[in-house]
């Protein structure tokens, strides 16, 4: 159990600087997931929490003791790697056993954790088989098994399902999450998938380009983010940008798509809006916050807009639909039954007061 | 239709076997007639026309060997190549876990290193024997394991980096999180997981060092001569001694037999199957 403390992190790879000054405190017993596009920084932060990169300036902090110049073994952490990195040649007993023996821990010792941790992950019969044996899922389980012996005071995981199929993947996830509550140690997750992240995360840093770009709760990011970056990155089908201008319609304060439709916003959501009004902006709406007028119950302040379905992805659940708005394809997440045939027009009730309106040239939300 | 082609198919594996059995038997045929002549009488080995099986099978060749004391040369040429290979692998395979994983040298060395296997060893034997002479190595048993070392070096250490670069970083990686420090991450790691490349590595400077013939010829005088050297004794000015010359090779073949069939399997890879994702 242990509290992480970052400040200003610097990593260069020869001119590469990948690690642009992070700070970052992850506190004791989160589950803190990293995610961010490929080439953000977040594996290389990773690994230089765990000590397998050495950090070109700054500080790192596991449990209050600086470990900058600590080697791996000394940091008292268990990593568990995307291909899972088992020792073929050794059998699962003997692979979840490893740091076990390395560290001098007694066989009596060693056998009841390894038998411990095959009984939490469901792996107990396979103790005697040898990786080539096994399946991905049971791969990876017996990857697990090797940090939970290990009793450390950090985990970290370098995006240990991405080499899952979608349906294990799935229920891998749940697992990890059953584990943080079980043994409540400190965790921190990279990932590139954004779902993962919103599902697992106590806390989500978000990194792009060597540095975050916001951090917080999974709700907090999605329903509030920073820039349209943090926007665009979280939720599937991803958040819809428009270009427009915000413009002053009678009393209220409205958007101007290119094609001409207005869309005005609610008075609310207007406040302090008053002096980006005939200016650019990034106008954006996320899929689930378009409906079918007519259909159930448009939120108050909705404003509507028409446009041809062109494209009808069915989920089962909910039904995606594609038609051009302001000049960009936009998607809308409809009931499943809400629309069927492609090339029907459709009369879009968008909910205004749940947009948002972000400032092109600093891609800062307003 | 169907019949024409299976019998089609049929005939060309004939054929193909029979071509192989013929090949076989001519590459076979010269190690067939060395064991013969082995255990022939030296009337036998003269006979006209040959005869393709001795009268009897009889050691006396070889107990000739012995009773003269010239299987010292077998016994010289196990301890020079057996220590050479040994201390050859053991420096090789540190060196080439240092360019495989810490890229000592940068880009050039192990190209560099390999470079040094190449060079004609006629082009040094000479400066190498009036070094040896300087230094009173010459006819010693350190001064041939040094050597053959020497030249082996280069060949481990490219064949070692390979193995080693193949090895998943993750494994490496893990056992440094988990605990292990770097030796401990080289013997409970690297080292089973490049066995195979090791033990085919072993094979092939142990053969260089148990079939190297110019360096042993002019290196040594009496004490330590080689199993090679030993038998270019038995070729005389007025005869050659057949007898003793197939017993001898005989005998200087059956370690690398025993060589061969370990490498057929240790060459046999695939340990690595399940390491990582595959």
């Amino acid at each position: 159990m242990a509290e992480v403390r970052i400040s200003g992190l610097h990593k260069y790879y020869g001119p590469v600087h990948a690690l642009k000054g992070l700070d970052l405190t992850v506190a004791d017993g989160e589950f803190a997931v990293f995610v961010g596009p490929s080439g953000c920084g977040k594996s290389t932060l990773l690994r230089t929490i765990a000590g397998l990169e050495e950090q070109d300036g700054g500080e790192i902090r596991i449990g209050g003791q600086v470990v900058n110049d600590m080697r791996p073994r000394d940091r008292n952490i268990a990593m568990v790697f995307q291909n899972y990195a088992l020792y073929p040649y050794l059998t699962v007993y003997d692979n979840i056993a490893f740091g076990l023996r390395a560290r001098k821990v007694g066989e009596a010792e060693i056998k009841k954790r390894v038998d411990d941790a095959a009984g939490m992950l469901g792996i107990a019969s396979l103790l005697e088989r040898f990786p080539r044996q096994l399946s991905g899922g049971q791969r990876q389980r017996v990857a697990i098994g090797r940090a939970i012996v290990r009793q450390a005071q950090l985990f970290l995981f370098d995006e240990p399902l991405s080499n899952l199929d979608a349906k294990l993947r799935d229920e891998m996830r749940g697992e990890m999450k059953r584990l943080h509550r079980n043994i409540s140690t400190t965790m921190i997750y990279v990932t590139h998938d954004q779902v993962e992240a919103m599902t697992l995360a106590d806390r989500i840093v978000l990194l792009r380009d060597g540095r975050i770009e916001q951090q917080g709760t999974p709700l907090e990011l999605f329903e509030r983010p920073a820039t349209g970056f943090v926007a665009s990155f979280l939720g599937s089908p991803s958040i819809n940008l428009i270009p427009a201008r915000l413009v002053k319609r009678d009393q209220a304060v409205a958007v101007l798509l290119e094609s001409g439709e207005v869309l005005e916003l609610p008075d609310e959501r207007a406040r302090g809006l008053e002096g980006y009004t005939e200016r650019a902006v990034t106008f954006g709406i996320r899929p689930q916050h378009l409906s079918r007028a007519g259909r159930g119950t448009a939120p108050s302040g909705s404003a509507r807009i028409t446009a041809t379905a062109d494209l009808i992805q069915p989920t089962g659940t909910r039904t995606y639909v594609t038609s051009r708005i302001g000049g960009v394809p936009v998607t809308a997440e409809l009931d499943a039954h809400d629309v069927h045939e492609q090339g029907i027009v459709l009369d879009y009730a968008v909910d205004m007061s749940r947009c948002l309106l972000i400032d092109p040239a600093t891609d800062k939300v307003i | 239709m169907r019949a024409a082609g299976t019998r089609h198919k049929r005939g060309k594996l004939v054929l193909r076997l029979a071509v192989a059995t013929v090949v076989t038997l001519i590459f076979l045929f010269p190690v067939y007639w060395l064991f013969m002549i082995s255990f022939k009488t030296p009337d036998e080995i003269f006979h006209v026309p040959p005869l393709w099986v001795p009268g009897k099978i009889q050691f006396s060749n070889y107990w000739v060997l012995f009773r003269d004391g010239d299987v010292v040369a077998i016994w010289n040429s196990l301890v020079v190549a057996g220590i050479s290979s040994a201390m050859a692998m053991l420096l090789g395979t540190f060196c080439a876990y240092s360019l495989a994983r810490f890229n000592t040298g940068g880009e050039n060395l192990a190209m560099w290193i390999i470079s040094q296997r190449m060079i004609p060893p006629i082009a040094v034997v000479f400066p190498i024997f009036l070094i040896y002479v300087y230094f009173g190595m010459v006819d010693t048993y350190a001064g041939l394991i040094l050597l053959y070392t020497a030249f082996n070096l280069p060949y481990v250490i490219w064949m070692m980096r390979g193995y080693i670069v193949d090895i998943p970083l993750e494994l490496e990686e893990s056992a440094l999180v988990d605990g292990c420090t770097r030796w401990q991450t080289f013997w409970r790691v690297v080292f089973p997981m490049a066995r195979s490349g090791l033990m085919a590595t072993a094979v092939f400077t142990f053969v260089f060092a148990w079939n190297d013939f110019l360096f042993a010829l002019i290196l040594t005088r009496t004490e330590v001569i080689t199993f090679p050297v030993m038998l270019t004794h038995y070729f005389g000015g007025q005869s050659n001694f057949w007898s003793k010359i197939a017993a001898m090779s005989v005998l200087g073949t059956i370690p690398i037999f025993i060589a061969v069939t370990l490498m057929q399997r240790y060459l046999v890879r695939g340990i690595s199957l399940g390491a990582v994702k595959g």
